[in-house]
């Protein structure tokens, strides 16, 4: 985005409390040219410096090494939901120890990078998910673990289950299986780190995932 | 010169009337789970525990009403899914015994060893994760985690081989199991309970060596037999309270009075009390399934056909409540058969339900550090509170 | 008080023949039903008080039950009571068992039985503001719930 395009539109911060209102703010964010990642500033001085003459190198090597940083320490906050979260405590053990990826366990959601939802979310627990989310600093990335996190699972038609958490907060990278195995999980989080070192070339996150049911 | 006598003092008095409301969870890392408790502190003091629940409500008692005998068994393990098995089992259980289904003397040996793996594995995770909360004080953090995880990847093993899935399995069905042991998995078994039973001996020895361990567990959520019987705590908190009381030696089922083994009872009905009879359930787990891999009958594992449709087993008019020990207590399951393929109505009786509403009696009077200890010493599994 | 003198003394007391079998069911009067679980704590020795539940029989209203046991002697009570068509009041068993308060905080949740003398009966497995008691056999499985439906 060059500094003489049209700025970025401001988008209303969305009252979650309305189930429409969720589907009109997931519509936006679709349509919104760049994603929450970055600052203005940020991206209006980045910009310059890529347009100078020449400037490109420095902007693409420090983009690359941004990247390389980010996607090398992913701190998941522990946020164990439900049986997934036996499996995740597994995964961060060290049998399979994601701490070689660089990912450590953090406890507080306010130094943490990634959600790993593990766990049927209730609509109890929907509005303290969404809390603890925004308390993450941006950038911030979600996982979905499991058949019940991706679409409520098994208990898809109880009366009490959010049918997916993306219909709570946007989802980076699905992981299928009632629980997936330690392997899935980690499988998902290097599709995660791939999905990061190319941030910003693609410059959003995923999509909102436009399901119907 | 300073007007002190014309300023008003405030006095933060630690035993004055002041209350601060501490609210703990639902996202708390050593929590067990989705677990929220308001606490009402005075200074460091708690006095006042409000515990909420139902963050994991997953609608289990409604939805078991529209699913037929032969599909719930695998949602039933989402229970308890920290021990998936005795969950199974309790439903599996309550239908047989409406249905008057026998189960051939293979299928109830082989019940026996997966379920006394599975409170290997429980127990193990409790250790881990309770020692973890502590961890500051035992030097260390997360190590007896991370030892513990590794024998219990060990026992997962097993399950895998065994069922092919390495938390929820799946394994049990109204008439037997579904499953048999596959070659050379017996020897298997037993080389990993031996490796277990050494270590559970060396982290005996680093716990209970541990000055700051003592201290932090001796003492420390006294339990008496008169509140835990009230209450209708089950499990290592009953018999660490002096009750000895354990429903595979008082009320047998699937075969375990063929079985030589001690309920460990301990009377002083604190957090060491429960660490004790946890430890010792260790060792009585493990030679229950020596005793039963000696002693496996060959035969049939299920005494009914294949099914071609879900809704196939079909149970006379009736109700039954089947309970089984599991590593948190007494798991019941409560149906209601109206003669379908569906129960009228299924209860749960989970043990981390009864077990967790002992807490709002004895948390009170102990310091905000304690809370965490006795709730680990608890072993809550929000799958069951909340069901 | 061992099996054989528990049923003998209940069925004096409740004047109704008791049938043999484990666990030992007695159908109580709703008027009699703390007054039975009292008798059942102090006399027979119940003093575990196991659970407490309750089933929807549609049209015949709901049923109450209570299961208590003895552990040293090994008796096992399930008492039960028929509240009837239209009727959703309790005596409260919490002054008697401790146990009975988070049991019958669910019972009221899910069935929308009052339990009278109860010290804090609200719901406590879903929110306060939730709409329906969802075991009630009139309460469909998958009733959406409007904000994340």
């Amino acid at each position: 985005m060059a500094l003489n395009d049209p700025p970025v539109p401001v988008i209303p911060a969305p009252i979650w409390r309305n189930f429409k209102e969720l589907q009109e703010w997931e519509q936006l964010h679709k349509t919104r040219p760049e994603g929450d990642k970055h600052s203005p500033l940020f991206e209006s001085v980045t910009e310059g410096i890529h347009n100078f003459p020449g400037g490109f190198v420095v902007t693409t090597a420090a983009d690359a090494f941004l990247n390389w940083a980010r996607k090398s320490s992913v701190w998941p906050v522990t946020f164990g939901l439900a049986c997934c979260a036996i499996e995740m405590m597994a995964t961060f053990c060290s049998r399979f120890d994601v701490e070689r990826l660089g990912m450590v366990p953090w406890a507080s959601p306010r130094h943490s990078d990634l959600m790993i939802v593990s766990g049927t979310v209730t609509i109890k627990m929907a509005p303290m998910l969404l809390r603890i989310y925004d308390q993450m600093p941006d950038p911030k990335w979600a996982v979905s673990m499991g058949s019940c996190a991706n679409s409520g699972g098994p208990f898809r038609h109880g009366y009490h289950v959010v049918k997916g958490v993306d219909r709570v907060i946007p989802v980076d990278v699905y992981v299928p299986g009632c629980p997936p195995p330690p392997e899935s999980l980690l499988n998902g989080l290097l599709l995660l780190q791939d999905q990061i070192a190319h941030f910003k070339k693609t410059g959003r996150r995923a999509p909102a995932n436009e399901k119907v049911d | 010169m300073l007007d002190v006598d014309n300023k008003t003092r405030v006095e933060m008095d630690w035993s004055g009337p002041e209350r601060l409301q501490m609210n703990m969870g639902p996202q708390h890392p050593s929590a067990h789970g989705v677990f929220r408790a308001i606490l009402g502190l005075q200074g460091e003091t708690v006095v006042d525990v409000d515990a909420v629940i139902g963050y994991l409500h997953r609608c289990h008692e409604k939805l078991s009403e529209t699913l037929t005998y032969a599909q719930y068994p695998s949602i039933a393990s989402k229970t308890d899914y920290v021990a998936a098995m005795t969950s199974e089992f309790a439903y599996v259980l309550a239908a047989e015994e409406i249905g008057k289904f026998e189960v051939p003397k293979r299928a109830q040996y082989l019940r026996v060893i997966v379920a006394e793996l599975q409170r290997i594995a429980s127990h193990l995770l409790w250790l881990g994760t309770w020692c973890m909360d502590m961890g500051g004080a035992l030097g260390g953090g997360a190590t007896i985690f991370l030892y513990c995880i590794r024998e219990r990847e060990d026992i997962l093993d097993l399950f895998e081989s065994l069922v092919g899935a390495r938390l929820l399995y799946g394994f049990f069905q109204v008439g037997g199991t579904r499953y048999d042991i596959p070659d050379g998995w017996a020897e298997q078994c037993r080389t990993t309970i031996d490796r277990i039973d050494s270590r559970v001996n060396e982290y005996e020895q680093m716990l209970e060596d541990n000055a700051f361990f003592l201290a932090r567990t001796q003492g420390v959520g006294t339990v008496s037999r008169e509140l835990a019987e009230d209450v209708g705590i089950a499990g290592p908190l009953l018999r660490g309270s002096g009750v000895n009381f354990d429903l595979r030696k008082n009320v047998p089922y699937s075969s375990y009075g063929d079985f030589d083994f001690t309920v460990p009872v301990e009377t002083a009905g604190d957090c060491y009390a429960r660490y004790k009879v946890r430890m010792a359930e260790f060792r009585q787990a493990s030679t229950i399934v020596r005793q039963a891999l000696d002693a496996l009958p060959s035969g049939p594992i299920s005494s009914r056909p294949a099914l071609k449709s879900v809704a196939q087993i079909r149970i006379p008019k009736g109700e039954a409540y089947a309970r089984v020990e599991g590593p948190r207590g007494e798991v019941g399951s409560y149906i209601v058969s109206d003669g379908s393929a569906k129960p009228y109505r299924m209860k749960w009786r989970g043990a981390s339900f009864s077990n967790l509403a002992i807490l709002p009696h004895i948390i009170p009077g102990h310091k905000v550090a304690d809370v965490v200890a006795i709730m680990g010493s608890v072993d809550p599994v929000f799958g069951e509170v909340d069901r | 008080m061992n099996v054989e003198q528990a049923r003998a003394s209940l069925a004096s007391t409740l004047a109704v023949d008791i049938a043999a079998g484990a666990p030992m069911t007695v159908d109580v009067p709703p008027a009699r039903w703390d007054e039975i679980a009292r008798y059942a704590k102090e006399t027979i020795g119940c003093r575990f008080f196991n659970f407490l539940t309750a089933v929807d029989w549609k049209e015949q209203g709901l049923e109450v039950l209570a299961r208590v046991d003895n552990l040293d002697e090994g008796v096992s009570l399930m008492l039960r009571t028929k509240l009837g068509p239209g009727v959703n009041n309790c005596a409260s068993l919490t002054p008697i068992y401790r146990g009975a308060n988070w049991m019958e905080r669910e019972c009221f949740d899910m069935f929308g039985i009052h339990f009278d003398n109860h010290p804090d009966l609200r719901r406590i497995l879903l929110e306060d503001g939730w709409e329906g008691h969802p075991l009630l056999k009139s309460y469909a499985v998958d009733t959406p719930h409007p904000p994340y439906r």
